[in-house]
């Protein structure tokens, strides 16, 4: 495992905000009155900062359990609806499912107790406004915790303390290691890790030592700071240390309850002035409220958007108009970066649209490819990444089979210099430069330079995640 | 018709039943044409395959007297199954006549059908002796679970599952395929043959009531086509493929990957280091694709099949992998030539790098 080098630029905690006029402003239809969103923004920052968070871990580290517990602690989930959730949980004999219901709420989820595709929620805390993804832990739904973890500026990740299940996460087959290289080579650099289920191991604190004893390390060649990484012992099912501690259990322990840890999460820099691009996690028919059209979501990866604006779908080009917008269960007339949201469109055609398609500025598309030269740093891999090997491209909540065409070079992990060119094979845990192929079609694609939202990948295979790396050049032809 | 594609190379002679339009010019000077059936000989020139249709297209000049055409004029024959036809080459090297006697074993065909999905996305395909052909690509968007509303998201992946269930009872032909694998990651299979067996069942669907048994559930990581490679690696689908070609050319790729990871020097891919390690006597396992020997002109061609005779000289194995399968796409990818060792040779690397030196170019 290796540093992640990719972040340019580190998390400032002053959030600059570019109060500038932008140059790209697009035009707007004359019946609405345009709204300076950089102001707005700003004074929406002074009240509450938000911010994306997403919890991942190994299946059944108590994800759900633990963020459906919070959810209702902080009144997110009303008494009515959380007693039902426990009488049909436990008729189906899934009683200790029943916080996690919140969360899990397909039929399929809840009967099999575990789940499949990320949960979006909303709450705040003293100082924050929160949208949470709850991912999936299983190693099947790994694309589906990507497409959520894209989305996340900071994240939880939950270890279970049980005997024996800490470490069954930990190994090569466990997803607490691939989830936090994912995340980390998302973006993510600030980490919460809850040391969960601690009520089985009767509180003890040497588990709890023994546990960041051997997490730590792993964690920072991971590439995550030492001072960026905070661990929190907690109970998702008894809710002990979520909002606060009972006498006499963790008397060991001095440290912030998770809510309050969770309200120091610094907000990352958003990349306001730059043109507008949200990334397309899903969409459906009808607008939001009653309102006709059809409905996109998915993060704004970067600028700001308004009522009344065109934006542009890539691939395909066509166009549609903003008519509503809704930002954690609230409509709003504008939007911007880092913002999760939803997004009502008229003019367009539902068959334009895909998951993973860019909606963007119309009068700065992105750019759409299908060869790419990227770095990439490789996962601890079973066999080599050789040329002409197979994998499947991820961006956001895209998913493509494409060809690793060409190895340029392996390069030095520390200095990123070239140590050998034209390699046979590029051996596990090594970085790389390499160029890339979609198989099937051109993707909408930009290089790290450009956006380091839309210009991060991850490649797998056969359900494991071989790398991940940052696009260079997207003009590769 | 794929072995007869790989047969047929340019330069060789073919003669076959064909349909010529021919052009008329009366004594009064009105000119009409008409077609005529005629048997023609070609030097072919170029060699054109249509795997959905199952037709070959092959160009050439004519090289046969006839009173209706020129010798020396383009012609087009198209050949497909059942259609008779002479081919003469200039000679018969070992590797067609393998493809020969291949051709005409038909134990060795073993159909399998089948369906990589998952959420929205599904591949239909034929996996027959030598090719894998997807007969279709069903992406369908699944609207995702929402905060207090699933209902889209279930009603959407109802319709993809009826979608895939239509697509395999329009592609696939029961009397032929043996096997139909169902594979996806998670529950998506379990999901999709309780809803065809639910539907079959409510609509009385024949068809697939008496072939339920014929259905095998296996897990992949995607729906993507390339998933197809699991599928095949699986222990209980090489079980009931063991004695296929295809079977083995998957294990044999496997093999190599596994060796580069293990033992890198006991494993080489491209011309030149295999070439190498060819010479030396060391190649215990070729691998080789078929496209090599296709666009090949006679002394490329001849230059694969001394490197093939050393190797069996040897006792060395070699397959030659069928590039419409996945493991065979992929070897081509890998410059369509790789081999597995039987010593390490950790020099032929070494050598190529004292090659290389001096030339050092800046990577941007
Ligand atoms: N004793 C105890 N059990 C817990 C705790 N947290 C979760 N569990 C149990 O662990 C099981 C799995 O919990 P989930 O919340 O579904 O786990 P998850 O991490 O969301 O699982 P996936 O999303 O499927 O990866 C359930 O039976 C929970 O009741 C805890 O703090 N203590
Ligand atoms: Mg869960």
């Amino acid at each position: 495992m290796e540093a992640l080098n990719f972040d340019l630029e580190n998390t400032s905690s002053s959030k600059k905000v570019v109060i500038q006029e932008s140059k790209l402003s697009p035009k707007i239809s004359s019946k609405h009155k345009r709204i300076n969103v950089l102001e707005e923004y700003k004074k929406r920052s002074t009240n509450k900062v938000a911010l994306n968070l997403v919890v991942v871990g190994h299946v059944d580290a108590g994800k759900s359990t633990l963020m459906g517990h919070l959810l209702y602690l902080l009144g997110e989930v009303n008494e009515k609806t959380m007693k039902k959730y426990e009488r049909d949980s436990s008729k189906i004999g899934k009683s200790s499912f029943a916080y996690a219901w919140v969360l899990d709420e397909t039929g399929e989820e809840r009967s099999r107790g575990i789940t499949m595709d990320v949960a979006i929620n909303k709450f705040e805390t003293e100082h924050r406004r929160f949208t949470l993804l709850d991912a999936p832990g299983h190693r099947d739904f790994i694309p589906n915790m990507i497409s959520g973890a894209a989305q996340a500026d900071v994240a939880i990740l939950v270890v279970d303390a049980t005997t024996g299940e800490f470490e069954a996460g930990f190994e090569a087959n466990g997803q607490t290691k691939e989830h936090a290289l994912l995340i980390r080579s998302l973006g993510v650099q600030q980490l919460i890790v809850t040391i969960n289920k601690l009520d089985v191991v009767n509180w003890s604190q040497d588990r709890y030592n023994e546990i960041i004893t051997k997490l730590n390390p792993f964690l920072n060649q991971a590439g995550f700071k030492k001072d960026k990484v905070v661990y929190i012992p907690c109970s998702g099912l008894t809710g002990e240390n979520l909002l606060k501690r009972s006498q006499n259990i963790l008397e060991w322990y001095s440290g912030p309850t998770l809510i309050q840890q969770i309200d120091k999460f610094e907000p990352p820099t958003r990349l306001l002035d730059k043109p507008f691009r949200l990334s397309v996690s899903d969409f459906f028919k009808g607008g939001i409220g009653s309102m006709g059209g059809i409905t996109v979501a998915g993060k704004i990866e970067a600028g700001t958007i308004q009522i009344g604006e065109n934006v542009m779908v890539v691939p395909g080009g066509e166009q549609g108009v903003v008519k509503g917008l809704e930002t954690n269960d609230e409509s709003s007339k504008w939007a911007a970066a880092g913002d999760s949201i939803l997004m009502t469109l008229t003019g367009l055609d539902i068959i334009q649209l895909k998951v993973g398609s860019i909606l963007c500025s119309v009068s700065h598309p992105v750019p759409v490819t299908s060869h790419i030269l990227a770095q990439i740093i490789v996962f601890d891999v079973k066999v080599p990444i050789t040329k002409g090997f197979p994998v499947i491209l991820h961006r956001q909540s895209l998913n493509e089979p494409a060809t690793i065409t060409k190895l340029v070079a392996i390069l030095d992990k520390s200095t990123g210099e070239i140590m050998k060119k034209n390699p046979r094979c590029l051996p596990k845990v090594s970085s790389a430069i390499v160029e890339i192929k979609l198989n099937n079609r051109p993707i909408p694609l930009e290089t790290y330079k450009e956006n380091k939202e839309l210009g991060r990948i991850m490649l797998r295979k056969g359900g494991e995640t071989v790398a991940a790396g940052i696009i260079i050049d997207v003009s590769k032809s | 018709m794929w072995h007869v594609y790989n047969l047929i190379s340019i330069g060789d002679q073919l003669k076959a039943s064909t349909i010529r339009r021919v052009q008329n010019e009366s004594s009064t000077g009105t000119v009409d044409s008409q077609r005529v059936r005629l048997t023609l000989t070609i030097t072919v020139e170029n060699i054109d395959f249509d795997p959905q249709g199952g037709l070959l297209r092959i160009r050439g000049r004519i090289i046969s007297e006839n009173r209706y055409v020129k010798m020396g004029t383009y012609h087009t024959i198209e050949l497909e199954s059942n259609r008779n036809f002479t081919l003469i080459k200039p000679e018969w090297d070992i590797i067609a006549l393998e493809r020969v006697n291949e051709a005409c074993d038909v134990t060795k065909q073993a159909d399998v059908a089948a369906v990589v999905l998952h959420e929205g996305l599904a591949n239909v395909c034929l996996v027959t002796q030598n090719m894998t052909i997807v007969r279709q690509r069903i992406e369908h968007p699944i609207p995702r679970k929402r905060k207090g509303s699933v209902t889209n998201y279930e009603k959407g992946l109802q319709k993809f599952f009826d979608q895939v269930m239509q697509s395999i009872m329009r592609h696939i032909n029961f009397e032929i395929v043996k096997v139909v694998i169902l594979a996806s990651p998670g529950f998506v299979k379990d999901q999709c043959f309780e809803y065809i067996f639910a539907e079959a069942v409510k609509q009385d669907i024949r068809q697939l009531i008496e072939n339920k048994s014929k259905f095998v559930l296996i897990h992949c990581s995607s729906g993507h086509k390339h998933a197809l490679q699991e599928v095949l690696q699986d222990p209980s689908i090489q079980k009931q493929l063991s004695d296929t070609k295809y079977a083995q050319e998957v294990l044999t790729l496997e093999r190599f990957f596994k060796m580069l990871n293990d033992e890198p020097d006991r494993a080489y891919y491209g011309w030149d280091h295999v070439r190498k390690a060819g010479e030396r006597g060391a190649i215990g396992t070729l691998l080789l694709s078929d496209e090599l020997f296709r666009a090949a002109d006679i002394p490329t061609r001849k230059k694969y099949i001394k490197l093939v005779e050393s190797v069996r000289a040897i006792g060395g194995k070699v397959l030659i992998f069928s590039s419409l399968h996945v493991s065979g796409e992929q070897l081509n990818q890998l410059t369509g030539v790789a081999a597995i060792l039987n010593f390490p040779l950790p020099d032929i690397e070494e050598e190529e790098e004292e090659e290389e030196n001096g030339q050092e170019a800046v990577v941007e």
